[in-house]
């Protein structure tokens, strides 16, 4: 047979680019199930990383997700879904954004101040090994452990990624970037300040929520304060403890609050 | 079973006098890619000698009937089929690998030892054959990029596969002489790498060849 004729070779692709296209098509339907539970564990997963929970030494994962799991309510686009982590509730936040050579994401938890980071996870596509990639590490996440997005005023401020002996502007709290990963380093600092603003009508919301709930009053979105203590530049007027004659004591600077409280040394 | 002198040669060549990367200079651009850390190196060197040698022996059984005119095309396809299969098996029984080859998986498309090997070998000869030169050409491939990879991932980081192999005592950060080498990180380092086996490589088979 004359394998060169352009008959032959013709019919040779079509049957060729078929029999692929089938078995590819066969593959993928066969494989999806399995590939999309897979998808949704691992989702799963980062999020209990984010909580810090220890999955390396979790027999079912997934069992753990549902016992934590309360809710997810949608803020525009963006889920926020709600978390119970022995009995304190927490609020997930998704992140995504860009590094070096392709996406970075990941998971951010908060307290239900919406203020203090309790766990952060990260994700990425395609960043240096030993570099970029290094921002998955224990090491670079725990940094953000305990930090706050807002400041003292209550503005949202995100956490910026800096390098060594940078400093971020007033009021906005800082991590040290990942040496020589600068633009993926720039690249997490840029996702955390996007995705804030993604989020800032539930971050704000949600705290003035709080502070009604507890029966207290929201001092300009960040901090909840008695309702008899009031505000002062986002200070909780009752969190300073003031002589009787209104002066305050050593460290405090609340001159003119109504101060409910007492000095305890005096 | 034994084995002819033609299928052994298939399968050492590679290996050494007829290496893929020293001597042909092929697969250079994934050499520098995956070699920053030892284990997507390794990794990396087990894709790629699995895919030669499924892709060897399916061009193989089919060399008969392929026509000329359109080979590398069909050589393309069967290739890109294989890596893609592969790719969604990974995707469903091997997630966590499947995450960490993510970026990997599509180089072993581009890498031109594939096609090399398809047009140079597995279109003349029998399946059996065509196996060897495939797993041969793969394990030859594998071995520099280890060997590359422990060099970077040693000096460049202190580590062997994510473990701290350079003491923490030692460095300057904590009161020590040593300095990890940044230098190592770069791709560039992997190329002077490859240069410096490829010179050592010569030296020794030019003397065994006079």
């Amino acid at each position: 047979m004359n394998t060169d004729s352009n008959v032959y070779t013709i019919v040779y692709s079509i049957v060729l680019v078929v029999i692929v296209a089938v078995l590819l098509a066969v593959v993928n339907q066969g494989l999806k199930a399995r590939q999309e539970a897979n998808k949704l564990l691992d989702t799963q997963k980062q999020m209990l990383v984010a909580l810090n929970q220890d999955i390396d030494n979790c027999d079912d994962p997934a069992a753990l997700y549902d016992s934590l799991v309360k809710d997810t309510v949608m803020c525009g686009e963006s889920p926020v879904i709600v978390f119970e982590v022995e009995g304190q509730t927490k609020y997930m936040l998704r992140l995504h954004g860009q590094g070096l050579w392709g996406g970075i994401g990941g998971y951010m938890a908060l307290n239900d101040d919406c203020n203090t980071v309790f766990g952060i996870n990260f994700n990425h596509e395609s960043e240096t090994p030993g570099l970029g990639g290094e921002i998955v590490t224990e090491k670079f996440r725990s940094q953000f452990f305990n930090k706050h997005i807002k400041d003292a005023q209550g503005n949202l401020r995100s956490i910026a990624v800096l390098k060594e002996g940078k400093q971020a502007p007033e009021g906005q709290e800082q991590v040290d970037a990942w040496a020589g990963a600068t633009i993926t380093s720039t690249g997490v600092s840029d996702m955390l300040a996007a995705n804030m603003e993604e989020y800032r009508a539930f971050l704000m919301e949600k705290t003035e929520q709080c502070c009604a709930q507890a029966d207290k009053k929201c001092c300009t979105g960040q901090a909840c304060c008695t309702a008899d203590g009031g505000c002062k530049d986002g200070q909780c007027c009752d969190q300073c403890s003031c002589a009787k004659d209104g002066q305050c004591c050593a460290n405090c600077s609340c001159q003119d609050c109504q101060c409910q409280t007492k000095c305890k040394e005096d | 079973m034994a084995l002819s002198k033609k299928t052994k040669e298939a399968f050492l060549g590679p290996l050494n006098i007829n290496n893929p990367v020293l001597v042909q200079i092929l697969g250079i651009c994934s050499a520098l890619a995956v070699t920053v850390q030892l284990k997507p190196a390794l990794v990396m060197g087990i894709s790629v000698t699995i895919i030669v040698a499924l892709s060897n022996v399916v061009i193989s059984l089919m060399r008969k009937s392929i026509p000329m005119r359109i080979r590398i095309i069909v050589q393309l396809v069967v290739v890109a089929a294989l890596v893609t299969i592969v790719s969604e098996i990974l995707k469903a029984f091997a997630y966590d690998v499947a995450m960490q080859l993510s970026v990997y998986i599509g180089l072993i498309i581009t890498n031109c030892i594939l096609m090399g090997r398809l047009e140079a070998f597995a279109m003349t000869n029998n399946p059996l054959d065509s196996l060897m030169d495939g797993l041969g050409n793969g394990f030859g491939y594998a071995w520099i990029l280890v060997v590359v990879a422990f060099v970077r991932e040693l000096l460049g980081s202190g580590k062997l596969l994510g473990y701290q192999i350079i003491p923490d005592s030692w460095y300057v950060a904590n009161g020590g002489f040593y300095e990890n080498c940044g230098m190592m990180l770069m791709p560039a380092m992997a190329l002077i790498l490859v240069g410096c086996i490829i010179w050592a490589h010569r030296s020794i088979n030019d003397k065994e060849t006079k």
